[in-house]
C-alpha cells in the first residue's frame, strides 16, 4: 500500500520579515524613550487617591521644594522672592502653563502658602500638587 | 593569458546576525524606557483682588492643626472620616440654580501643619461631591 501526501505544506514560520518587525518595535521605543534630563531635588511625595494625569509636558513647569525648604526651578536653587519673576516669564511664553508642585511631604504649610502667594503674583493659577497614587 | 582571481572575495555584508543585533538594541530600549506619568491633585488658585462675600451658611470650615488633628465645622473628625462628614454636609446643603453643589469647603491650615497632612485632607475633600474648594491662608 502506498500513501502519498497530497500537499507538501511548508512547516517553517517565515522569518524573512522578522528584522523589519523588530526594527519597527525598535524605532517605536527609541522615539518613546525620554532620558530624564532633570531629576530635581530628592523628595518624598505624599500619596493621594483622587489624582489626575498631567496634560502634555510642554505646558508644565515644575517647582520643587525639598525637605529643608529649598526651592528649585529649572535645576537651580532659588530664593522664594525669585519664584514669581521666573514663573511670570514662563507664563508670558505659554499662556496655558500649569505648575506642577513637587513638594516633600515633610515641608511645613507656611512655606507652601508663601509659594501660593508667589504663584498668584505670577498669575500662574493652574497648579497640580504632585502625589503618588494609592488605593485606600 | 590567463588572468584569474585567486580568491573570490564575498562583497556582501553578512546580514544573518542583523536580527540579533536589533533584538539587543530593542531590549536595551525596552528596559530603559520609563513611561512615567506625572500624577497629582489639580487646583486652581484664586485670582488677586477677587474678594467677594459668601453666605456663611454655604461655607464648611476644615481646620487642620500642626499635629494633624482636623476640625470640620468645630467638630473633631478623624482624617479618614472627613470625606463622609463633608459629603453629608454637601448633600444636606443642596444645589444652587445652576445645578452645582452650594457648599464651599474651606481648608485652613497652620504654618506648622505638614504638607502631607494637608494633601491627605485635600484628597479626602476631593473624594466628595464638593467642587468649590478654597484654601485659606494660614494665620502667621
Amino acid at each position: 500500500m502506498q500513501f502519498s501526501r497530497k500537499s507538501k505544506a511548508s512547516a517553517d514560520i517565515p522569518t524573512a520579515s522578522l528584522p523589519d518587525i523588530i526594527f519597527m518595535l525598535l524605532i517605536f521605543f527609541m522615539v518613546a524613550t525620554v532620558f530624564k534630563e532633570f531629576r530635581g531635588l530628592p523628595i518624598q511625595l505624599p500619596a493621594a487617591l483622587k489624582t489626575e494625569k498631567l496634560e502634555s509636558k510642554r505646558n508644565v513647569a515644575y517647582v520643587w521644594i525639598g525637605r529643608q525648604g529649598q526651592i528649585s526651578v529649572d535645576d537651580k536653587i532659588i530664593a522664594m522672592d525669585d519664584v514669581s519673576p521666573i514663573l511670570s516669564d514662563k507664563f508670558a511664553q505659554n499662556r496655558r502653563l500649569l505648575i506642577s508642585l513637587k513638594i516633600d511631604k515633610e515641608v511645613k504649610m507656611g512655606i507652601v502658602s508663601d509659594l501660593h502667594e508667589k504663584l498668584r503674583d505670577a498669575y500662574t493659577l493652574r497648579i497640580n500638587y504632585a502625589t503618588k497614587h494609592v488605593e485606600n | 593569458m590567463d588572468i584569474r582571481r585567486r580568491k573570490k572575495p564575498n562583497d556582501e555584508i553578512p546580514t544573518a546576525s542583523l536580527p540579533d543585533i536589533v533584538f539587543m538594541l530593542l531590549i536595551f530600549f525596552l528596559v530603559t524606557t520609563t513611561i512615567d506619568m506625572d500624577k497629582g491633585i489639580m487646583m486652581v488658585l484664586p485670582d488677586r483682588g477677587g474678594e467677594f462675600k459668601v453666605n456663611p451658611e454655604n461655607i464648611c470650615n476644615v481646620l487642620v492643626n500642626a499635629t494633624g488633628q482636623v476640625l470640620v465645622d468645630d467638630e473633631p473628625v478623624e482624617l479618614r472620616q472627613i470625606s463622609d462628614k463633608v459629603e453629608s454636609k454637601v448633600i444636606s446643603r443642596g444645589k444652587d440654580a445652576d445645578g452645582k453643589w452650594k457648599l464651599i469647603v474651606s481648608i485652613k491650615t497652620e504654618p506648622d501643619t505638614p504638607y502631607n497632612t494637608y494633601i491627605q485632607v485635600l484628597d479626602q475633600v476631593k473624594r466628595t461631591k464638593a467642587t468649590k474648594i478654597s484654601i485659606a491662608e494660614p494665620e502667621q
